[in-house]
């Protein structure tokens, strides 16, 4: 979900030009918090013992498998599935990002709230047809869907290596959520203090993430969403009626921001931002809305907590229920302009709301409001983890370096994967500039979308010829680059945000999107060439009536392990 | 996005159900992506700009419609089911 919200407006393009300037970097010099810490220990450690007991929970009698560990035994119901794709879409970052953009810019932040909407009827559309298929044949990737529909190893490859890709700095992004609220709890440390001490609150925060995923899979994410959505909830509904009320209603939260809104940048010369989206700002809302909406369900792990559902069915009623996410995202935005109006003024755009929180809450409550956005790091860290990790072990590992890996081979590799992909998210956030995590998770955005026309195009038709996708995609991923490098913003010369102008139509919009056509022009004519010249297809293993088998049709159920089967009711 | 889910290669093709679940899928995106029709300040809502409540107004608005879809898809596949099961005993 965070994707294009942290591409749009780059942590450096977020810090804001507040008349007064600098005055007060109002953080992370102002002490420990003591309250607030105790709480959000409180609730780490809860949360810690139960994701290593998570392993017991509906657990089979053989374990040893990918399906058990990766997908929790495809055996989640409509509710277990809502929290595990709530949790996974609507990320620590985004908490942190979405009104950051807002307190930046006012309006263009909130082109997260159409992209939400649009996803679900895409989900609705297409991800039953990937669910029936994926049962049937055992798929647990996208990878595997792509090998199996187009025969084609090249372009599973293809597909599996943009997956990691745009999941690692995903990750990074993550504890990067965690980073702003320990920051502004007083134990992130200045800039002065030692690098051990400064990271070390990340390092178990990481430590524990790590563990316990190695131990219970993707049972520990979804055990855990169930307390970190109610926190969510909790908090904003919160937040969303105190705050308000202490800064004097509504109308003044949005005058003070207008006011503040239409104050020069000196960066840009430009007003800082505007209350509704301009005239010239309408076709990047637009474009960024529906690329990322196309975006978001070619991410491995949404992929991953899909497949991990019990029924076609659960993912059609999801649909219908997960939109509350959207309404509480919404209102989560309408916080950024809460941040401005209680004249918070921070350079960094990500403390505005943890300092937010921090300013208006009683500390105890503080602390349950951090304790939810650092969980709500942890969950979807953990999935992310898992379908990397299930992406190269079934389309590197098995397919490439071993082909005759057995069940409890992959599962072994698929879990030092996970921990190796999630000590190098972590080296990325120690090592590197924060922007440079904030840059590559703009590409991976921008990459992932280019995996569509193979996947949601074979979902639907056979036609596309398979070295056609492989040049759409490679077309759409180097346009995609080259595109977003050529952007400068006031702060960076490169990767300074994601839109730029459309060729031939002259808006400025989303670099993805543009890729993505491009990616789907190039498929189409090279598809009736190779066709014309009678280039051999791959073999399809997929038959038409695959696509819409549900549980209880024949060959599907006995399709899946044993175990599991037992543990779908 | 949503034409394909109208034209499945098995079975009926375009059914009256499906044309009318396929509109109700459509329609947000319409609403959603014509950003001029909402990007103005004005009327607002409890000190609200029009531009953030409509748009939170279509997340129910969407939800409703999705549930319409879902409750359609559903109860053509249980009759195509059921006729199914009936011609086969």
């Amino acid at each position: 979900m965070t994707m294009t919200m942290a591409t749009n407006l780059p942590a450096t393009a977020v810090t804001p030009a507040v008349p007064g300037g600098n005055a007060i970097a109002a953080d992370a010099t102002g002490g420990v918090n003591g309250i607030a810490l105790a709480v959000f220990i409180f609730f780490f450690i809860a949360v810690t013992v139960m994701g290593f007991l998570a392993a017991r929970w509906r657990k089979a009698e053989q374990s040893d498998n990918l399906d058990e560990w990766g997908l929790g035994g495809r055996s989640f119901g409509t509710w277990v599935t809502w929290f595990l794709l709530g949790g996974d879409l609507y990320t620590a970052y985004t908490f942190v990002a979405v009104p950051a953009a807002i307190y930046a810019a006012g309006a263009a932040g909130f082109f997260a709230v159409p992209y939400t909407i649009l996803v679900y009827p895409l989900i609705f559309t297409f991800l039953p047809r990937l669910w029936s298929v994926s049962h049937k044949h055992g798929y647990v990737t996208t990878s595997d869907f792509v090998r199996g529909r187009f025969g084609s190893k090249a372009l599973s490859l293809a597909v599996a290596l943009t997956g990691i890709l745009a999941t690692m700095p995903y990750i990074a992004l993550q504890l990067v959520g965690i980073q702003a609220v320990l920051d502004v709890m007083g134990v992130g440390g200045g800039e002065s203090t030692h690098w051990f001490i400064k990271d070390l609150p990340l390092l178990i925060a990481f430590g524990v993430l790590a563990a316990y995923t190695y131990s219970s899979g993707l049972r520990a994410p979804a055990l855990i969403a169930f307390v970190k959505d109610g926190l969510i909830y909790l908090v904003i509904a919160v937040a969303i009626i105190y705050i308000p009320i202490k800064l004097g209603g509504f109308e003044h939260i949005f005058h003070a921001a207008g006011d503040a809104f239409a104050e020069t940048n000196p960066a840009t010369g430009k007003p800082r931002g505007e209350l509704a989206s301009g005239p010239n700002a309408q076709w990047a809302y637009a474009t960024l809305a529906l690329g990322s909406a196309l975006a978001l369900f070619m991410y491995p792990h949404s992929i991953t907590a899909t497949l991990s559902s019990r029924s076609r069915n659960v993912i059609r009623r999801n649909t219908t229920i997960l939109p509350l996410y959207s309404l509480m995202l919404g209102f989560l935005a309408l916080l950024g302009f809460m941040a401005i109006a209680s004249g918070i003024k921070v350079q960094n755009g990500q403390l505005a709301i943890p300092q937010l929180f921090e300013n208006m809450f009683p500390d105890w409550f503080t602390g349950v409001a951090f304790a939810a956005i650092g969980i709500g790091a942890l969950v979807p860290a953990a999935i992310m983890s898992i379908a990397a990790a299930n992406l190269f072990t079934r389309n590197i590992y098995k397919d490439f370096l071993k082909p005759g890996a057995t069940p409890a081979q992959e599962h072994k590799v698929a879990k030092l994967v996970s921990l190796l992909v999630k000590v190098g998210a972590l080296a990325f956030v120690l090592t590197m500039d924060k922007t440079v995590a904030i840059n590559f998770q703009l590409l991976g955005g921008i990459w992932i979308l280019q995996t569509m026309p193979a996947l949601v195009g074979g979902l639907f038709t056979r036609w596309f010829h398979r070295w056609a996708l492989l040049a759409g995609w490679a077309v759409g991923m180097l346009y995609g680059t080259v595109a977003a490098y050529g952007v400068a913003s006031p702060t960076q010369k490169h990767f300074g945000g994601s839109n730029a102008e459309i060729p031939g139509i002259g808006e400025i919009g989303y670099i993805g999107l543009t890729a993505f056509v491009l990616n789907v022009l190039v498929t189409v004519v090279l598809t009736v060439v190779l066709r014309a010249t009678k280039t051999p297809d791959g073999i399809d293993e997929t038959s038409p009536e695959d696509y819409t088998a549900d549980v209880g049709d024949k060959g599907v159920q006995a399709e899946l392990p044993p175990a599991t089967a037992g543990a779908a009711h | 996005m949503s034409e394909p889910a109208e034209t499945p290669r098995s079975g009926p093709i375009v059914t009256p159900t499906r044309v009318v679940a396929g509109l109700c899928l459509f329609a947000p995106f319409v609403a959603m992506l014509w950003v001029s029709s909402y990007a103005k300040v004005e009327p607002t809502l409890i000190g609200i700009p029009f531009f953030y409540w409509y748009q939170m107004l279509w997340v129910l608005i969407s939800t409703a419609l999705t549930m319409i879809a879902y409750k359609l898809v559903q109860r053509e596949q249980r009759q195509l089911r059921a006729r199914k099961d009936g011609a086969s005993k």
